[in-house]
């Protein structure tokens, strides 16, 4: 692959039907280049848990996917309302979604750390009543 | 296991119709929190929940699981059919709770973990 494969979602807020949709297009992208299951499955689970955060916690957001040969960086960000203690979020088990979000199946505090567990690298750059932005990269070597 | 046997062991209605009859079971897991899911299964191709929405297919397509059972009489939406259709991964419904149905596929030779812990 010489080229760069660059893809721009729009993830719609409070949308439970269609959140995952942009993790899925990712993910088919990178089956169809040939990248190992481990991979494939790493990369889909951080990105979906940050689709599902932007989702839940940040009214929708976006997400910008660059794949090169090397890579895959995966930005994804909103306009919610941040995270106030990012140390105590990154904490297994810590959430402050609502009920509601728990009946979904998620809001049980395994989102950031999870993200954690399967990028080789994270950034989150968070401020309160700004939003937040995720940066996850995850090499194919 | 194919997926003819498991639902016969859980005398389970088949919901999808284009999955691949052939895949063979060895490991599953059971949850109703798709984080959990995420964080803690490994290589397990069947998962069994409680839980009826999309994000359970999706979160069975991020993590490769190929068959998904809904325990407790619950039975999967007309979109999460189809979702599962699209992506080859097939739906079962069952009315044995998550416990039950989780420890019928154990004394047959299911697994927790991929790697037979």
């Amino acid at each position: 692959m010489s080229t760069k494969i660059i893809r721009d979602y729009i993830i719609p807020a409070d949308d439970f039907a269609v959140a995952g949709e942009a993790s899925s297009d990712v993910r088919k992208i990178l089956s169809q280049l040939g990248v190992s299951p481990n991979i494939l499955k790493r990369t889909s689970i951080a990105m979906y848990e940050a689709e599902i955060n932007a989702v839940i916690h940040g009214h929708g957001g976006k997400a910008h996917v660059e794949i090169d040969e090397n890579k895959v960086f995966i930005v994804i960000s909103d306009e919610g309302p941040g995270i106030e203690d990012l140390e105590l979020a990154m904490q297994e088990g810590y959430s402050t979604a609502p009920d509601s979000i728990r009946e979904m199946g998620f809001g049980a505090g395994m989102g950031l750390s999870n993200m954690k567990k399967h990028a080789d690298l994270l950034e989150i750059d968070t401020q309160v009543n700004k939003g937040t932005t995720v940066y996850i990269t995850v090499y194919f070597q | 296991m194919k997926i003819s046997e498991i639902a016969q062991i859980l005398n389970a209605e088949i919901c999808t119709r284009n999955h691949d009859n052939d895949v063979n079971i060895i490991s599953a897991c059971s949850a109703d929190l798709m984080s959990d899911v995420m964080a803690f299964s490994k290589e397990n191709a069947m998962l069994l929940t409680g839980l009826i929405n999309p994000q359970v297919i999706r979160t069975a397509e991020m993590m490769d699981i190929k068959v998904v059972v809904f325990v407790r009489g619950k039975k999967p939406l007309d979109n999460m059919i189809q979702l599962a259709e699209e992506r080859g991964i097939a739906l079962l419904a069952t009315d044995y709770p998550l416990f039950t149905a989780s420890g019928l596929l154990y004394s047959k030779g299911i697994q927790g973990r991929g790697d037979g812990k």
